[in-house]
């Protein structure tokens, strides 16, 4: 593992859009900054533009409105970047999923690195869902070796 | 030979080496007035690290010169005046005339470039940025200038750092006074505003227009933009102390007393960008040629009354 690598696992830096949420696992992440939980201590802060952003972070069950912004938002990440799908609607459409509205579920959309379950997962599962992620771009880099 | 050293090493080595520091001491003081634990001492040094190694990406249709260039910008007139900051503080006689004029230039500089790139990026939410951060320059930069005019009142009409520094060393800071002490609250209101701190963060509110000015920059040129500000944090306080503290001595005991004179600065300004909410544009100009403007003009008259 190159410099580079071990500074990126370091400061991994959080973009959160929402796919039309419930606004439920979107609390849940501002949680994960409160004294309790501190990702500030592992170097994790959110930022406000996706250009600044190591991790797409995405709630909610992908919308049909959706899928051409998920795709555009993907596309103007900056490579090595990685995507989060978190809550069970992004993961499989939870309750929606024989709406007409939410045709297909993230992963058919964008590439999804980890996926986090619940409704809404606790600030812990979040927490282990990042350290899912840290063991697999550390895997994947000595893969490439 | 020696004055590019002095560029070098001290100019932009030790200059980022402390404002790595200081951007830590920020940071960390930060998350413990929040009752959080903070960050790990080098993570200012794994953020740099890290943005130089991701991809930079260049707007559709954005002048790539201009958009590239305006980060250089900044970080060299930070560079260049600290280094003359620096030159006078460890030597005095170095000093030329109209070099407190030269630092207050530059000084604008890093906002100016802030600007070239918020404009040239072709992004809504950038411009209006842009547009917040000259009107937030036009608001602080005239208070300012007053505030710095009473050191020079007080040393006897001199432009020259150097002389205002031995002048400090012979009779007393300027700091001591009632027009210092006024001075010097209008100079701390005006450097959180040039450092983009809290109250005055309007230029790059996150929560509202989602980073601003630095939006559409990523990857190495966003690490300039991140490399400059933390050099600003060494630079800005380490101007307030020349003119209102006598400047940094190394000698025995003087390190402990310049050390102390830095760290207080900084944590006042620290303090001061975690105990208040960001206040809006037009706020921030009203306060500025309002209140603060008011206490500047009276710093004037009362250091031309010798007080």
């Amino acid at each position: 593992m190159n410099l580079k690598q071990k500074a990126l696992l370091k400061s991994l830096w959080v973009f959160h859009m929402s796919t039309g949420s419930c606004n439920n696992c979107d609390i849940e992440i501002i949680d994960c900054l409160t004294p309790r939980h501190d990702i500030e201590r592992f170097g994790m802060v959110l930022v406000g533009s996706i250009k600044h952003a190591d991790v797409l972070l995405v709630t909610g069950s992908v919308t049909r409105k959706c899928i051409p912004r998920i795709k555009r938002i993907y596309e103007q990440m900056p490579k090595p970047g990685f995507v989060v799908a978190m809550g069970e609607c992004s993961l499989s459409r939870g309750m929606y999923i024989n709406s007409y509205n939410c045709p297909l579920p993230l992963d058919k959309v964008i590439p999804v690195d980890v996926y986090v379950p619940g409704c809404p997962p606790r600030p812990e599962a979040m927490i282990a869902g990042i350290v899912k992620l840290i063991e697999k771009i550390k895997a994947t880099s000595e893969g490439k070796k | 030979m020696s004055d590019i050293l002095y560029l070098i090493i001290y100019g932009f080595v030790v200059t980022a080496l402390v404002g790595f520091l200081a951007s830590w001491f920020e940071r960390k003081i930060t998350a413990r007035l929040q009752y959080r634990v903070g960050p790990p001492l080098l993570q200012p040094v794994y953020d740099i690290v890290k943005l130089l190694g991701k991809e930079t990406l260049v707007p559709f249709g954005v002048s790539k010169a201009t958009f590239l260039s305006a980060p250089l910008l900044g970080l060299a007139s930070v560079a260049l005046v600290s280094t003359l900051l620096w030159v006078n503080t460890l030597n005095p006689g170095k000093t030329f005339i109209g070099d407190l004029v030269v630092v207050l230039y530059l000084l604008t500089i890093p906002s100016m470039s802030m600007m070239i790139g918020g404009f040239a990026s072709r992004n809504p939410l950038a411009s209006l940025g842009a547009s917040r951060e000259m009107k937030l320059i036009l608001s602080y930069e005239l208070p300012f200038l007053l505030a710095v005019f009473v050191p020079v009142i007080k040393g006897g009409f001199s432009i020259k750092l150097g002389e205002l520094l031995s002048f400090q060393a012979q009779n007393g800071v300027f700091g001591g006074g009632a027009s210092g002490v006024l001075a010097f609250v209008v100079a701390i209101l005006c450097v959180q505003a040039k450092i983009g701190f809290v109250p005055f963060d309007v230029a790059e509110a996150e929560t509202e227009i989602s980073g601003g000015l630095l939006i559409e920059y990523s990857g190495s040129s966003l690490a300039i933009f991140k490399v400059m500000k933390n050099m600003l944090l060494c630079t800005l306080p380490l101007f307030l102390i020349v003119i209102f503290f006598g400047g940094l001595r190394f000698d025995g005991i003087n390190a402990l007393y310049s050390l102390l004179k830095y760290i207080g600065i900084l944590f006042l300004i620290i303090v001061i960008k975690n105990t208040n909410p960001r206040v809006r544009i037009d706020h921030a100009v009203r306060f500025f040629w309002g209140p603060v403007m008011v206490l500047a003009i009276l710093a004037v008259v009362l250091a031309f009354k010798g007080l």
